[in-house]
């Protein structure tokens, strides 16, 4: 597979990461290289085979409804890079 | 100087030979002294580490027992440690101090351990070669100019060089294996869900698990009594009680079968590598074992598996790091998305951002069945392969590694090569399975690893048959010369 500098563009835009054309060219190569090494996948036979998507094939566990963790909003905000009032600061989004 | 092993150090504080305190001492001196060749820490915590120590010295003056009662220890960077800086090998994560320690910490220094510091590792453990840390590469302290293996390079490392007795590490894909392979040093990757995973940075959430790494089986053994337990706040913990791990390291291995794997002596094993592998092989069955060859034959299929399902589940998991809420953020963001996607473009190394890419769109509308949903399916093939060999062999055993610790350099600007290093590492992860590598022979001078690989909850039989080899074997008490 070859992926074309413009499709890595709306793969990164998706992932919300920032590239310039040079690391997109560069980003382009690799990953169609990988994805060459992926479709090796192609070979297997897997009619019939069911996906295992937990290696226990384990369910979900299930605990009663009630509080167990308590409020330390101010910890977990005392490491945010901006933060006042008790909320997290971002750009306007609203005009 | 002798430097021993985590059960010497135990019996000797026991004994009031000598105390927490001078033990940290002489550990935190020898860091200072040599990491600086090796870089195999990123934070050194001396004053915590007496702190501890102290603790540990009045813990054992009334006369406690616990695990790792003043015992040495390291943590890598990927478990969050209260108060002290957890990177996870990245930029994003630079100035990240957690607010909470991992179940690990918690229960190792629950147990009594002494924390001397924090470990490199490949940023965010997606690496091989520990190459892909923020903070430099780490060097093999059996040849500088070699790289450690990664992504638990730095815990690897220091072991090796005796910095630390014994350290944490985690293996999504063999990143406690490979690198304990090439540096000459043992480590353990528990079954899936054996050991919490709350608190430990997340990479591919189905696949990682965290693990001792020491000198001997015994000490992992010791190691992951203090880290194993059932733990509600993982929802993948299995609920299952944890035996004494160094129980049955004296059993022997009259009768034990052991399986060969044919794929994993094909021709990319290096011919040198294999008589090693043999040799050791044959010193198991001097003690009793019976070699049975046995096929996986789906093994070949689990690389490119592991980069369908591992990079999908990594680009869920590091969408968390947007700047806002811990982490590194820009400056002066012109809007919301220019936030979010300068953050994490300035945060994130180049083999992050690659891997992130892969699953996003190997997640994104119309491929899910191509990609994801078929390397499900070879995941299941994968460990049907190995649930039929266990119905065969107790145990199935293999080289770590391909080959020997590579050049730095040598495989960086090449993703695939640098993928394909872990090829018999890969297929256990997907599985769920345990895996140990212990050191089972040199070429030259550099390490050779011997994996052996146990059916689900069998870690007890895996460090038994480490702990037997190494009875007999003196490979796991070398250490690099520099170092001595």
């Amino acid at each position: 597979m070859s992926l074309t500098s413009d499709e890595v563009r709306r793969i990164a835009h998706l992932a919300r990461l920032a590239v310039d054309d040079r690391e997109a060219e560069g980003f382009a190569a690799a990953l169609s290289d990988i994805f060459d090494f992926v479709e090796t996948l192609n070979a297997a036979e897997i009619e019939g085979v069911e996906p295992m998507a937990h290696p226990l094939d384990a369910e979900q566990r299930l605990r009663p409804d009630t509080v167990t963790e308590p409020d330390q909003r101010e910890l977990f905000q005392a490491i945010a890079p901006a933060v006042e009032n008790g909320v997290y600061l971002v750009p306007r989004v609203i005009e | 100087m002798t430097l021993d092993t985590l059960s010497d150090w135990a019996r000797r504080l026991q004994a009031r030979e000598i105390s927490s305190r001078e033990l940290a001492e002489l550990y935190l001196g020898r860091i200072e002294r040599l990491d600086a060749g090796i870089n195999s820490f990123v934070t050194v915590t001396p004053e915590l580490a007496l702190a501890a120590a102290d603790a540990a010295d009045r813990r054992l003056a009334k006369g406690e027992q616990a695990p790792l009662l003043g015992l040495p220890v390291a943590q890598k960077d990927i478990f969050c440690t209260q108060g002290v800086r957890t990177s996870c090998g990245s930029k994003m994560l630079d100035a990240f101090v957690a607010p909470y320690d991992a179940t690990v910490v918690e229960r190792m220094n629950a147990a009594g351990a002494v924390m001397l510091g924090k470990t490199n590792m490949d940023e965010f453990a997606m690496g091989s070669s520990n190459e892909t840390s923020y903070y430099g590469p780490v060097r093999n302290p059996w040849d500088p100019e070699r790289v450690p293996g990664g992504s638990s390079g730095g815990s690897a490392a220091a072991v090796a060089a005796r910095l630390v007795p014994a350290a944490t590490g985690t293996d999504t894909g063999g990143s406690i294996r490979q690198p304990a392979a090439f540096c000459g040093v043992t480590g353990i990757k528990p079954t899936y869900g054996r050991v919490s995973r709350y608190g430990m940075i997340a990479f591919a959430s189905s696949l990682d698990q965290g693990g001792p790494m020491a000198a001997s089986a015994e000490d992992c053994a010791r190691m992951l009594n203090a880290m194993a337990g059932f733990d509600p706040r993982d929802s993948t913990s299995v609920e299952r009680p944890v035996e004494d791990f160094t129980a049955g390291l004296a059993r022997d291995l009259k009768d034990l079968r052991i399986g060969l794997p044919r794929e994993f002596f094909g021709e990319g094993l290096d011919a040198d590598m294999r008589r090693v592998v043999q040799d050791a092989l044959a010193v198991l069955r001097e003690r009793g074992a019976k070699l049975v060859e046995v096929s996986l034959p789906n093994s070949g299929l689990s690389v490119p598996a592991y980069y369908v399902v591992a990079p999908a589940e990594c680009s869920s998991n590091l969408a968390r790091y947007d700047g806002v809420r811990y982490g590194h953020r820009c400056a002066d963001p012109r809007d919301l998305m220019d936030l979010y996607m300068r953050s994490r473009a300035e945060g994130f190394g180049a083999e992050v951002k690659r891997r992130i890419m892969i699953g996003t769109y190997v997640l994104s509308a119309g491929y899910y069945d191509a990609y994801y949903l078929k390397a499900q399916k070879v995941r299941r093939l994968i460990a049907d392969d190995f649930r039929r060999a266990f119905e065969q062999v107790d145990v199935i055993a293999g080289p770590t590694s391909p080959e020997l610790p590579f050049r730095l350099g040598e495989k960086s600007a090449d993703p695939i090569r640098m993928y394909l290093s872990d090829i018999y590492t890969i297929a256990v992860n997907l599985a769920g399975l345990p895996g140990l590598s212990m050191p089972a022979g040199t070429i030259g001078n550099l390490p050779v690893g011997l994996q052996l690989i146990g059916n689900y909850f069998d870690e007890a039989r895996l460090l038994n048959v480490a702990h037997q080899f190494q009875q007999e074997t003196g490979w796991h008490q070398r250490m690099p010369a520099a170092f001595a």
